[in-house]
């Protein structure tokens, strides 16, 4: 089915989040979708499923307009979206949640056919997807398959994908673009949506690029990334350079330690991390990075062994310690485990004031402006955290980190940030290391961690492999090791 | 005790158990949808008034019941505009209703304390009521009491078996999901709601028509909270909650026929026995010895064994839809 978007726009409040959009997508095509965060792409998806209404414009199928308001409207014309965090239900099973939704003749539910018509259409991607498992066990590339074998039950003919390929596994990528090329070849429309540049080029026909909220153009693929870039944003983009930081000093050091997480136990004889040393964390995730980071930052508990930060001994020592010490974790889930939902940038800076009873009101609204100002944050001291994107989110959490700091701990840096923030972030933390910042960081992002670690730690199957110099590996050695060959 | 003592004891618990039967199924609906009914202590001492008042006037019973049910539902009314329309604390509205109804009960109900009225009558089931010890025990009562079955059977049919209960139970879980979905995640709020209201007011009648027929003040004091308890030991399952109301019914019963053979001990203690073990129950399922209990076992009966003990809130519980 061929797609016509007509002058859509769409405005939250005052923020003009598509602007004049028209966008025309062919049956038998894969189109991007491309944009940084904020650039109105998810909302655009959301209109054409009918998940959010538009303010004004046309929907055209195949030529014929079509009023879609609800997402009743959009399954009715055949019009199916995967959003970016599936909307699935977690505690009911797989096949339950296949038949959540799904047009049926009768007031009762078949399990019977259900489980044949979805373990068919599951065979037909190569979908390994058991219908009695409950959702909640199931990876997010998983859901994400479960998702796509729903909509197509539904007679899909026009199917989007909102940022599919976060989250997911190598794998489970390949699965998904292999499903997407068939579906196109069977003449449905796809339209993916992404910042990621190398999956659109990889992937797509077509790509229309958003900034704004506005299309800035659409050009046929293959295109070089430097146009689309500079589509994207408007300018040429600078990857910044990773000068050599390490010093002789160390700042963190594990000697004979065990770690117990729930799978197994992870043992690493030992490990100096020098000051102004990047180290990255390779590996599948859940291999164990996350508990390795929580026992540095002292969050997690050591089974047996010592750790020193700048030679000072805080084996068991309590959390507070690794704090005077200069250590700070910054984790992966940035509103769970970061920030606090529901709190101010500015109560964010008031909560970090070391002591005192009364909150200065007018110091703390100060040291928020600075803060917002230094980090490039787009918010204002007022601005509640959950409220701001992906990418000033993780501009607040770099700029609440204390100064000086030892040791550093994150967890993905850059997942979910557009390609301008990954830099800008970058900037920041090899400015740390420069001075004297110890980093230790975990990644799924292969050439984010060659490109930036001195050494590199590969976590595969419950073992940590001995630290890698950066200057003679490659990813192809590193993909490999992560397989588990060391 | 004799088997005799024991088959009155277990009659009274059926007995005592069918109004609480109604409530909470009625509150599982309503919450599995989403939205907490708090008001759940005034709406069946309010509506035990208003039916049997209602069928003292009309001398219909059953004009009674329709009239608890009605009322039930304009109460559910007021919790569904404020939490799923306004948008309002759940919490707060609920609590300030319950408090509400149950003095306005009294107020209202002043002219009918301690009249003789109808009540509904026994109807022994032919054939059934004739089985040894289960046809005294289930068949030889009254219409209400055969359809509180007949509605945990369908409850729980309605849940796991129709496309119309999936889909309830999608609403309380993710709302955002089921939208995109396609369901109207507000008319189905509504709706359940009505519906659960509509049943605790029944719950209210059946206690004022059946099973301690007539109307004093605070006649049915202390079932709402009651009942809201079980629906949180029942798991939000309409058999496992059912289960809870019939178990509180024995120990009840327990109580009240278990005097005079248990001379020492209160019988105090035997009233607040349920509320003891239902705490416990939790504690003991949430708690992480589960778990290493369970280590050894295969995984299949691991997991089979913690799904069917531990049991979680409907996620979006007390949430209001709002849809971006």
């Amino acid at each position: 089915m061929n797609v016509e978007l007509r002058h859509i726009h769409k405005w939250f409040g005052s923020v003009h989040a598509n602007d004049d959009v028209s966008l025309r997508v062919r049956a038998g095509s894969i189109h991007g979708l491309l944009g940084e965060n904020g650039a109105g792409k998810s909302t655009l998806a959301k209109i054409l499923s009918g998940y959010i209404t538009r303010d004004s414009g046309e929907i055209l199928l195949d030529g014929n307009p079509v009023d879609i308001r609800t997402p009743t409207d959009a399954i009715r014309a055949g019009i199916g979206m995967l959003h970016q965090d599936p909307l699935d239900f977690p505690p009911l099973t797989v096949l339950e949640n296949f038949m959540l939704g799904q047009a049926g003749k009768t007031l009762w539910l078949d399990h019977r056919s259900a489980r044949r018509a979805f373990l068919a259409l599951a065979a037909r991607f190569q979908f390994d997807l058991n219908p009695d498992a409950h959702v909640s066990e199931l990876t997010v590339g998983e859901r994400q398959q479960l998702e796509m074998v729903r909509l197509l039950a539904l007679g899909t003919r026009v199917l989007i994908l909102d940022e599919p390929t976060t989250g997911i596994s190598a794998e489970q990528k390949m699965l998904l673009f292999a499903a997407l090329r068939q579906l196109a070849a069977e003449g449905k429309a796809i339209i993916f949506v992404s910042h990621k540049l190398e999956d659109v080029e990889a992937l797509c026909d077509e790509v229309t690029v958003l900034r704004h909220g506005r299309v800035v153009g659409t050009v046929s693929l293959p295109c070089p990334a430097e146009t689309l870039v500079a589509m994207m944003f408007g300018k040429v983009l600078v990857e910044p350079a990773k000068p050599h930081t390490a010093r002789d000093a160390v700042a963190l050091e594990l000697h004979n330690v065990a770690i117990r997480t729930e799978l197994f136990d992870l043992h690493v004889p030992h490990l100096a991390v020098h000051r102004g040393e990047v180290i990255g964390l390779a590996g599948l995730e859940g291999s164990g990075q996350q508990a390795f980071l929580e026992a540095c930052a002292g969050v997690g508990r050591l089974a047996h062994g010592t750790l020193r930060i700048n030679g000072q001994d805080l084996t068991h020592r309590p959390y507070r310690d690794y704090l005077a010490a200069g250590v700070c974790y910054v984790p992966a889930d940035r509103l769970r485990d970061g920030l606090i939902a529901g709190l101010t940038i500015r109560e964010h800076v008031a909560l970090r004031a070391p002591r005192g009873f009364f909150i200065n009101h007018a110091y703390t609204a100060q040291l928020a402006e600075e803060a917002i100002r230094a980090f490039n944050i787009r918010g204002t001291p007022d601005s509640r955290v959950e409220r701001l994107s992906g990418g000033n989110q993780q501009r607040t959490q770099l700029a609440l980190m204390p100064s000086p700091l030892s040791v550093l701990l994150m967890e993905h840096p850059t997942r979910g940030l557009d390609i301008e923030s990954t830099l800008w972030v970058w900037q920041q933390l090899i400015a740390r290391c420069q001075q004297g910042t110890a980093i230790v960081f975990a990644s799924s992002d292969l050439d984010e961690i060659l490109r930036y670690s001195d050494r590199v730690l590969v976590f595969s199957g419950g073992r940590i492999s001995p630290p890698l110099s950066t200057t003679t590996l490659t990813v192809d050695q590193l993909g490999h090791m992560i397989g588990g060959k060391f | 005790m004799s088997g005799e003592q024991i088959l009155v004891v277990l009659a009274t618990a059926i007995a005592s158990a069918t109004p609480l039967v109604f409530a909470v199924i009625g509150e599982t609906l309503s919450e599995r949808a989403g939205v907490i009914n708090l008001s759940a202590e005034g709406t069946i001492m309010f509506c035990a008034m208003v039916g049997f008042a209602a069928a003292l006037a009309s001398g219909s019973v059953w004009l009674g019941f329709l009239a608890a049910a009605a009322v039930g539902a304009l109460i559910a009314l007021i919790v569904a505009f404020n939490a799923i329309t306004l948008r309002q604390s759940q919490i707060a509205v609920g609590f300030v209703l319950a408090l509400l109804f149950s003095d306005l009960s009294s107020f209202l109900g002043v002219p009918i304390v301690r009249i003789p009225g109808p009540t509904v009558p026994a109807m022994p089931l032919p054939l059934l009521s004739e089985l040894p010890i289960v046809g005294r025990l289930l068949f030889s009562s009254d219409v209400v009491v055969y359809a509180s079955y007949v509605l945990i059977a369908i409850t729980w049919l309605f849940f796991y078996r129709t496309r119309a209960g999936l889909m309830l139970r999608a609403i309380g879980e993710q709302p955002n999901a089921a939208f995109a979905r396609g369901a109207d995640v507000i008319r189905l709020r509504y709706l359940y709601t009505l519906i659960g209201g509509a049943l605790m007011g029944i719950a209210g009648a059946a206690f004022s028509l059946d099973f301690k027929a007539g109307w004093s003040f605070r006649h049915t004091g202390g079932y709402g909270w009651i009942a809201l308890a079980i629906v949180i030991f029942g798991g939000w399952n309409p058999l496992r909650a059912a289960f809870g109301a019939y178990l509180f019914g024995v120990l009840q019963s327990l109580a009240s026929v278990a005097q005079d053979q248990f001379q020492g001990v209160p019988t105090q203690v035997l009233n607040v026995a349920p509320f003891a073990l239902m705490i416990l129950f939790l504690v003991l399922t949430s708690a992480g010895w589960l778990d290493r209990l369970l280590v050894r076992a295969p995984a299949s009966v691991r997991r089979r064994v913690l799904q069917t003990l531990r049991t979680a809130p409907p996620a979006a519980l007390g949430k209001p839809f709002v849809q971006d």
